[in-house]
């Protein structure tokens, strides 16, 4: 099997799991302990938490610890609007957000009394800052936009769209789970108020994630209990993860450029490849403001679940733009926000690369998915 | 390397056992399933692949180590059988839509997609057999259990479907088939058999009619043979051929449902000698060996999935699209868009869909 799938989920890097391994058992305290066995708990916690901040040039308690990249997104978008108390508070985000945000902010409009107002997307599904400052007002509570697309990935430009939002004094929050393998985190050039993070997107462990959150911004804890994270999210600290999230980071910053300088070559080959030999094919996402490791296309008149089942049977791991394994065909919000025609939308392909990725690996996919996208257009059935 | 084989599977116990037993004979198997059409809003319910279905179909495939995808058919089933159905009883007839189903999704659709796969068979867990002659001819045979048999409902397959067909469990009585079960630790939910179509998800079929084609549910007169207006009814598609409650009617004699005439939207009704007959007339006929007979040959009929097969005088017309049946006794009941499926004893030799009875 060639696995082409590493913005679903990546492998765990040895070192990573080499630094977790001792708090499983050795170091097993609960950090909220007084004795010395939670006295050692709290000083991995306190080292994590401060390497998070260096990677992302913040203090250390703007950094809170989350159960993952969805605890972090809906932290950020229940906290800070219900922590302003303010009825019909506006949220705006946009159709390609990931569901973590997106449901979200329905759930919040269905239940919670606030509104969410939809921000128009450009044909690589990327929201421009023009867009935004024509939507923002006294009423918006929260603006949430995503720093890269995990299904086409476009890079939106944050720096611009935080600074439309800090013009007018508006919190804005962006998922970069899916960017933080690839760009800079550095929140103060970035200009954002909150930032989420999950580890198992750079060689980090699952079941872990990380939300900065800016000094000064409200936010209403959304799980009560213990006082831990400052009294913002309750539980006690699962410390193996969190040494890992920390380790996983600091290797992704310290190897940044590197990977992508490896990954970025891969793909472009790989979408020049697909393009040229696969009829009826085109790019989704922007060509050139994309996520380095990411390659995502529609194919006309095809089934992109069956695409991937005949992928998979044939070793490659790809996903689809859809909710995959259901084997429901309807096509993705983000591909939806695109405006592609009907018959173009069914048929997405994510293809993501990572640094153990090589080129024979991608020469072999090359090879392989011209006669499958065929194989699926012939059992098409709105042909 | 081993052949591949495709499994339709559908969370239940047959097509599960069925795949643990092509697993054992050495296959290489591959779990698929099919998405099929719901009403809208009740698209968790379709019978065959609610989410817990899928879920159990997932489990079996880890339990058995072969790898499981589900294939969406939504708009094809929904094009196909469920079109089928409601023209079926705009016509007057009571259609059967799993032989719809099985002959343009199971055995087209999912076949295709599993030759597209690189399968060579594709495996369900019917209780039928199959058996190859010695001069090359594919023989579709009545399941080893008569109480299971569903040759009725796979009388539609050709030659060449059945050249790709693999059927593990018909070799098997059901009780075997929940012991083997147990023995391979499939954990299968229980589920009793239904009879009940898929997409109808529990519901009454009238419900869905009315629905999706309030049109064809126009209350019309009900009458004998000879003309005579005894009363009113409902529409037609709400009587069955031999109903006799529930027609509304006060008669010294008790009256039975004998024919629909949908062109004049009458239910006609007679006592009860009146009812059944001798003769039906088959359309869309089938014959498995994929070579018409000549001659009027003697054969046993089923005309309806749980009827017991009747002897009976088959006599192919025409090019042999179309087929006269005449039984050797009467029969009851005998319903219009229900299949007719010939038998050798445990032989299927064709079928077709009834269009009329004389």
């Amino acid at each position: 099997m060639i696995y082409l799938d590493y913005a679903a989920t990546t492998p765990l890097d040895a070192r990573v799991f080499a630094a977790m391994r001792p708090y499983f058992d050795e170091t097993f305290g609960n950090p909220s302990s007084v004795h010395r066995y939670g006295q050692r708990a709290e000083a991995a916690l306190e080292a994590a938490r401060e390497t998070l901040a260096h990677t992302l040039n913040c203090l250390p308690e703007e950094m809170l610890f989350t159960s993952g990249g969805s605890e972090s997104d809906n932290l950020a978008l229940r906290g800070v609007p219900l922590a302003t108390r303010r009825p019909g508070a506006e949220i705006l985000t946009s159709r390609a957000e990931h569901p973590a945000v997106g449901k979200t902010a329905l759930d919040l409009a269905k239940n919670f009394g606030c509104a969410v107002r939809w921000l128009d997307v450009d044909e690589f599904g990327r929201v421009s800052p023009d867009t935004l400052e024509k939507a923002i007002g006294p009423q918006t509570a929260l603006v949430s936009l995503m720093y890269a697309n995990n299904e086409i990935g476009s890079i939106n430009p944050i720096a611009e769209l935080a600074a439309v939002a800090r013009a007018r004094g508006v919190p804005f929050h962006t998922d970069a789970v899916q960017a933080a393998a690839y760009l800079p985190l550095d929140v103060q050039a970035l200009g954002v108020d909150l930032l989420s993070l999950g580890g198992h997107k750079f060689y980090g462990p699952k079941g872990i994630g990380a939300l900065y959150v800016r000094k000064g911004t409200p936010l209403a804890p959304q799980i009560t209990g213990g006082g831990q994270e400052s009294g913002r999210r309750a539980g006690t600290s699962n410390i193996p993860l969190i040494v890992g999230l920390a380790r996983a980071l600091e290797l992704t910053a310290a190897e940044r450029e590197i990977r992508a300088a490896h990954v970025r070559p891969l793909r472009d080959h790989l979408i020049g490849q697909v393009l040229e030999t696969i009829p009826d094919a085109r790019l989704t996402g922007h060509p050139a403001e994309r996520l380095p490791n990411h390659a995502s296309f529609v194919f006309e008149n095809v089934d992109g679940n069956f695409l991937l089942t005949l992928l998979d049977a044939a070793g490659f791991a790809c996903s689809s733009g859809s909710a995959c394994k259901t084997g429901n065909p309807e096509p993705s919000e983000v591909v939806s926000a695109l405006g592609l025609p009907r018959e173009w939308a069914f048929g997405s392909l994510r293809v993501t690369l990572g640094k153990d990725s090589t080129a024979p690996e991608v020469d072999s996919f090359l090879q392989t998915l011209p006669a499958l996208v065929e194989k699926a257009r012939s059992v098409t059935s709105d042909q | 390397m081993s052949p591949k084989v495709v499994i339709a599977m559908s969370g239940g116990v047959d097509s599960s056992v069925a795949a643990f037993l092509l697993k054992k004979q050495g296959y290489d198997v591959t779990g698929m399933m099919l998405r099929l059409w719901s009403e809208p809003g009740k698209e968790d319910s379709n019978r065959c692949c609610t989410p817990d279905a899928v879920g159990q179909a997932r489990r079996v495939a880890a339990k058995l180590d072969i790898p499981f995808y589900v294939i969406d058919a939504k708009e094809i089933f929904r094009q196909t059988v469920v079109s089928a159905f409601l023209d079926g009883y705009a016509r007057g007839e009571t259609p059967n839509p799993c032989l719809v189903c099985n002959r343009q999704i199971r055995w087209e659709f999912l076949l295709n997609h599993a030759l597209a796969l690189g399968a060579e068979f594709m495996a369900t867990g019917h209780y039928v057999r199959k058996r190859v002659t010695a001069d090359g001819r594919q023989e579709l045979l009545r399941g080893i259990d008569p109480s299971k048999d569903q040759s009725y409902v796979l009388h539609v397959l050709t030659q060449e479907k059945l050249a790709r067909a693999l059927f593990p469990v018909g070799d098997y009585p059901k009780t075997e088939i929940r012991h083997l079960a147990e023995e391979a630790g499939l954990s299968v939910a229980k589920r009793p058999d239904s009879q009940d179509l898929c997409f109808l998800a529990g519901e009454d079929y009238r419900g869905f009619l009315q629905r999706h084609a309030p049109e064809i549910l126009q209350p019309g007169e009900i009458v004998r043979r000879d003309g005579q207006v005894v009363g009113r009814h409902s529409g037609l598609p709400n009587y069955t051929i031999g109903q006799r409650k529930g027609l509304g009617i006060a008669s010294a004699v008790a009256l039975y449902v004998i024919e629909k005439d949908a062109a004049a939207n009458r239910l006609i009704v007679g006592e009860a000698d009146e009812l059944g007959s001798r003769t039906l007339l088959a359309g869309h006929v089938h014959w498995t060996s994929g070579v018409t007979p000549q001659t009027p040959f003697r054969a046993e009929v089923k005309s309806r999935y749980t009827a017991q097969a009747a002897p009976a005088v088959v006599t192919p017309l025409g090019d042999g699209s179309q087929a006269s049946v005449t039984f050797d006794s009467n029969q009851r009941d005998i319903t219009p868009g229900q299949a007719a499926v010939f038998y050798d004893r445990e032989v299927v030799l064709g079928g077709g869909i009834i269009l009329k009875t004389f």
